[in-house]
């Protein structure tokens, strides 16, 4: 018996090493180990054996079944690997081949850069304030201290609806909107569309966008204004941006500025970029004119403020290297699509 | 304003090169747009001096000159010209320079002409950038022979004075005094901290009493405060000198002779306009200043004979009106070459007066320029005596020694309060009071008793503000500091904001791009949507004054818009376009008030596989996203709210709702409208309200609890005529069922074999579930039965399998 025993391992050894696929493994354990194995017929004739045999037989037995029972698992293991192997080879792609894209959009540029600026202000506490772009002559012209005749007038060309109603020419007419309508303190921007009548060129449009701002409360100051549009193009352009002011006039500021912000070519050197200035200029700004607030009821010994505007087509086109305005008018998808 | 830094040199020294002194300057106000150096423009242009000239033997025309240039060893060059002859002083052009002459720019080489070497080349007047006007002893045709004191060798910059600065200075409005040399170096005075020296003009004249000869009348003093006048007697016209010549090329203004001249170089020294008039041409000696009367008329200097009015104020004589005041003068009031006696003019005119008589009669002039800004009340007598004293200077005629001042100007200085602690409280600085007083009195502000008093010719301080910012530009604006707004505010979107940017958000995710297109369009755009003549959309916000008639009305409607991107976007070959725009509509409401400004997305579709469905998706994804209830699509019917629907096609179209709301309008477009516009494929467009979305969307979320208990899932296959819309099946499905149906879907339309012809099998996918119980079977079936029945009331049978 205890040979019989070896050699059911020995050929069991040899026959499992010997199977190729899952099945015939399967066949083999039946066959051996099943109700009608080979092992199993052993053991039933165990009882046959004498009481002093038995122990070590059945040892044995036992020995022979676990053998037997470990080369079938993993050998098992070893098909079932090789099998799955073979099915990750066979169901190798090509992954260069190209992706399948569910439609995706883009917003445009304009869009885009002015999302930007509403966060950067949301985020300085400001809220975002809308007007009307079909406007009264009195908010886009006369209560910002530009009486008719005044000879400011004369830069922005305008489109006349009556002569009382006009397209309006820059978003500071929301200024006075917010004025009328607020008390201080007063933290708003307004973007939204301008208009003068400018044939269209590579750096002119009939429409075009501005985003105004204007902060009003006690005891605000110009170097609070500076401190604000630094912040502003930093945020935008980067922690070493600088900016610089230049006195200039509008009749709605006082003290008025332009500020420029250094070139972001050359650092403030000069080059062809800037036209040799070091400086390009982004945006007009300034302390609110005491008449201003007094004609919207505001009273200017208690409170002060500023009020800057900024072009948006200027931003949008330096950022993205865009050198003729037409563009982000004409809307080919293919300009569109560069944008994210 | 163009500066000469040669003739600022008159008042201000300054140790600065061009380049600082603009950058200076463009920071303490004055903004300078670009500054020329002059002498750049004949660099390699040096003095030669003719030795010999012999015949070119190999050519007729031409001549063969020895020249010196200067240098010890004379230089050969090869000329045409035959008016320079031994011991001429010319212009040459040495090899190297690069020469432009009209449109054409050369560079000058050592050649062979015709087999000779020539070094260079002469000069004539336009290749110099020069004119008659600079040298009137030239010959303009040929080349320069200078008759100026200069040695061979010398360049010819310094040789004829072309050696100045011109400094381009971009003046705002609220400073007409820097429209001036003595303005300027004011300012310059105060950037640099340097002195300002202003010497008051003196002349002498002759005994003469100008009463005699001419009187001066204002009739309307409001308009013309102050005129003074003065006489010349025996003029001798003739070019003015060099130096002055120079400094008014310098200044961007043409030489024309000495009387012209000198009422220019006035004007651009103190911004004071000056007129001269030909006594001859003042009927009676008599100056009126009075308004027009009606359909008087007059012939301008630039020879147009103007009908003027009532409001315009004219210089007449005793019987017509001899210029237009402030603006131009007439025909005849000029200076001619056989002038003999000649009235100066110098005047102050209202501002508004001069810009709406220049405007009205189209004629804006240098003078009226000036004029319209506001000038100082008190320099009417310095700036005439500065003329007379400088046509004694240029012996150009003899000043009658009498000058008249009608004068009924009464300049009160603005007084200002000075409160320098108020001043650093409002611009964030710690600048001393002795400083500010420096700075101010620099700019000829006095500071006294705590006020400050404004010099007459600063019409624009007014304020403490205007003070302010006068301290802080010659301060620096970049002396002051950044600072933080201090104190807390609020800011959020508001909710129509929040929604406007999900709408955008959502469009973008779905695979539409932004666009951007004007806001005013073609009224004929109308006709190419087939709008009908009667449609309230033509009632336009129409532009007085626009660009042309394609940019002319304010739309009613973001349809044309969006079809023209559209459609350039087929024509470019752009094999999609998947588009959103979020834009305003401008709505008429009453004559001379605004009109309604209305927001909406529109959405425009053509290729990547898009048809009806995309878009109604697209909406629905939108509405759901939104949290619109109750959404449902009708046909356009005749009393669609849209008058678009004109543009859509009648079949492939609806109108969305919410409720009862009408929320937009979307479809495929009508074939001609399509045609119109050139697309050549299926193109579908929406327009969505957003103000009827805001008023129907809502953002409150409330969860419902995930189901407890299995669904059951039935699908069904019915076949019913064509005619039987899927959304009447659904409808009655979903009330034959009640309140366990969990949704009913639509999975299959077929038509064609098996199915008869007119008629179409419609398979729905049912899927069925009570929130209390595990459904049963019994349920289930009881439920499609109803379903069943409901539909075979409809005329729809289940199909036989």
């Amino acid at each position: 018996m205890k040979e019989q025993l070896k050699s059911i391992e020995e050929k069991a050894k040899a026959a499992i090493s010997a199977v190729k696929d899952l099945g015939a493994l399967d066949d083999l354990r039946v066959g051996i180990l099943g109700k009608k194995g080979e092992l199993t017929g052993i053991l039933k004739q165990m009882g046959k054996l004498s009481a002093e045999e038995r122990p070590a037989m059945g040892q044995l037995a036992n020995q022979v079944r676990s053998t037997v029972e470990n080369l079938i698992a993993e050998k098992s293991a070893a098909l079932q690997a090789a099998a799955q192997n073979a099915r990750l080879a066979a169901e190798t792609i090509d992954i260069t081949m190209p992706g399948r894209k569910p439609p995706a959009g883009r917003l445009h540029p304009l869009q885009i850069v002015e999302e930007e600026v509403k966060e950067i202000f949301l985020g300085m506490g400001f809220s975002i304030a809308d007007g009307p772009e079909v406007e009264y002559d009195y908010y886009n012209f006369e209560a910002l201290n530009l009486p008719p005749d005044h000879p400011a007038r004369d830069t922005q060309d305008t489109f006349y609806i009556t002569d009382n109603i006009l397209l309006r020419t820059q978003t500071s007419s929301v200024q006075v909107h917010v004025m009328e309508t607020q008390k201080p303190p007063i933290r708003v921007i307004s973007p939204g569309r301008v208009y003068r009548s400018d044939a269209v060129d590579a750096t002119h449009s009939p429409l075009f966008h501005q985003v105004e701002g204007l902060v009003i409360d006690k005891g605000i100051t110009m170097a609070d204004l500076k401190g604000t549009l630094e912040l502003l193009m930093q945020r935008l352009y980067g922690d070493e941006c600088k900016i610089r002011l230049r006195p200039h006039h509008f009749p709605f500021t006082e003290p008025s500025a332009e500020v420029d912000v250094m070139c972001f070519q050359c650092h403030g050197k000069g080059c062809r970029m800037c036209k040799n200035e070091g400086y390009i200029e982004l945006l007009g700004a300034g302390m609110v004119h005491p008449w201003v607030l007094e004609n919207s009821g505001i009273d200017s010994s208690v409170y002060s403020g500023f009020a800057f505007g900024l072009g948006l087509e200027r931003i949008v086109m330096r950022r993205y290297n865009i050198s003729d305005m037409r563009l982000l008018f004409e809307n080919d998808t293919r300009f569109l699509e560069q944008f994210r | 304003m163009n500066l000469s830094l040669r003739w600022l040199a008159d008042y201000v020294k300054l140790d600065v090169t061009p380049k600082e002194f603009c950058a200076a300057m463009t920071m303490s106000g004055s903004k300078v747009e670009a500054y020329e150096e002059e002498k750049n423009r004949l660099d390699g242009i040096v003095i030669g001096k003719i030795l010999s000239k012999k015949p070119h033997e190999n050519a007729d025309a031409l001549f063969v000159c020895s020249v010196d240039m200067g240098s010890g060893e004379p230089v050969q060059i090869v000329t045409n010209a035959k008016n320079v002859q031994e011991g001429d002083l010319v212009p040459v052009a040495t090899p190297g320079t690069v020469v432009t002459e009209g449109s054409e720019s050369m560079k000058i080489k050592v050649a062979k002409v015709r087999g000779v070497e020539s070094r260079g080349m002469f000069c004539g007047l336009e290749t110099l950038g020069l004119t008659q006007n600079d040298f009137p002893y030239a010959d303009p045709k040929s080349v320069f022979v200078i008759k100026e004191d200069c040695k061979p060798g010398q360049d010819a910059a310094s040789a004829l004075g072309v050696d100045d600065v011109s400094v381009e200075f971009e003046i705002t409005s609220n400073r007409p005094d820097c429209l001036s040399v003595i303005g300027l170096a004011r300012e310059a005075a105060a950037t640099f901290d340097v002195p300002l020296t202003v010497n008051t003009p003196v002349f002498h004249g002759s005994d003469e009493d100008i009463t005699k000869t001419l009187s001066v009348e204002i009739l309307n003093t409001e308009k013309c405060t102050r005129y003074c006048a003065g006489l010349v007697r025996n003029v001798k016209i003739g070019p003015s000198p060099r130096w002055m010549r120079e400094r008014l090329r310098a200044s961007g203004v043409r030489p024309i002779n000495n009387l012209v001249d000198i009422t220019n170089y006035v004007m651009l020294e103190y911004g004071q306009p000056m007129h001269a008039f030909d006594l001859r041409f003042v009927k009676d000696g008599k100056i009126i200043v009075r308004n027009a009367k009606a359909g008087e008329k007059i012939t301008t200097l630039d020879g147009i004979e103007r009908e003027l009015s009532e409001e315009n104020l004219i210089i007449a004589d005793s019987e017509k009106p001899i210029a237009v005041a402030g603006v131009m003068g007439g025909e005849y009031s000029g200076i001619m070459d056989d002038t003999v006696d000649v009235v100066f003019e110098s005047a102050y005119f209202e501002p508004v007066q001069v810009r709406r008589t220049a405007k009205k009669l189209g004629m804006r002039t240098d003078a009226s320029a000036r004029y319209e800004k506001g000038l100082d009340e008190t320099s009417m007598p310095v700036t005439l005596a500065r003329a007379l004293q400088l046509v004694e200077e240029l012996g150009a005629g003899e000043p009658v020694g009498t000058t008249i001042d009608c004068n009924y100007a009464d300049p009160k200085p603005n007084h200002i309060p000075f409160d320098p602690a108020w001043i650093n409280a409002f611009l964030g600085t710690e600048i001393p009071a002795e400083d500010m007083v420096k700075y101010l009195e620099s700019l000829e502000i006095k500071v006294e008793n705590g006020e400050c008093i404004a010099p007459s010719f600063r019409i624009d301080l007014a304020r403490p503000a205007d003070i302010a910012e006068e301290v802080a530009r010659i301060f620096g604006y970049n002396n002051i500091p950044n600072s933080v707004i201090r104190g807390v505010a609020k800011a959020q979107l508001t909710p129509e904001q929040k929604l406007t940017r999900t709408i955008s958000q959502t469009m973008a995710g779905m695979g539409c791009s932004g666009i951007l297109t004007y806001s005013f369009i073609s009224p004929k755009w109308f006709d190419k949507i087939g709008l009908p003549a009667d449609s309230r959309l033509r009632r336009t916000v129409t532009i007085t004054n626009p660009l042309g008639e394609d940019t002319s009305v304010m739309q009613t409607t973001t349809l044309p818009g969006m079809l023209e991107i559209l459609a350039n976007n087929y024509n470019k070959r752009n094999p999609k376009g998947w588009l959103f725009e979020i834009g305003k509509e401008y709505i008429p409401t009453e004559p001379d008030k605004l009109p309604e400004e209305l927001l909406r997305l529109t959405v425009g579709l053509y290729g990547g596989d898009a048809d009806f469905f995309t878009l109604k998706g697209m909406i629905e994804n939108l509405l759901a996203k939104l949290g619109i209830p109750a959404v449902r699509f009708t046909r356009c019917g005749e009393d669609c709210a849209f008058d678009e629907k004109c543009a859509f096609h009648p079949g492939r179209s609806a109108v969305v709702y919410s409720g009862e709301t009408a929320l937009g309008i979307f479809g495929e477009i009508h074939p001609a409208v399509q045609k119109t516009y050139g697309i050549g494929v299926r193109t579908y467009v929406a327009k969505l309200n957003i103000p009827e979305l805001f008023a129907v969307a809502s953002d409150e979320i409330s969860y419902k609890p995930l189901p407890k208990f299995p669904a059951m899932t039935r699908d069904i296959s019915v076949v019913c005529d064509e005619a039987v819309a899927v959304g009447e099946l659904e409808e009655a499905i979903s009330r034959a069922v009640g309140k366990s149906l969990e949704s009913v879907e639509l999975f299959d339309v077929y038509r064609g074999e098996q199915i008869e012809n007119g008629k179409k099998s419609v398979s729905f996918a049912i899927i069925l579930r009570n929130p209390e119980e595990t459904m049963t079977t019994e349920q289930a079936d009881a439920a499609m039965k109803r379903v069943l029945k409901a539909l075979s009331a409809m005329g729809a049978e289940l199909r036989e399998a």
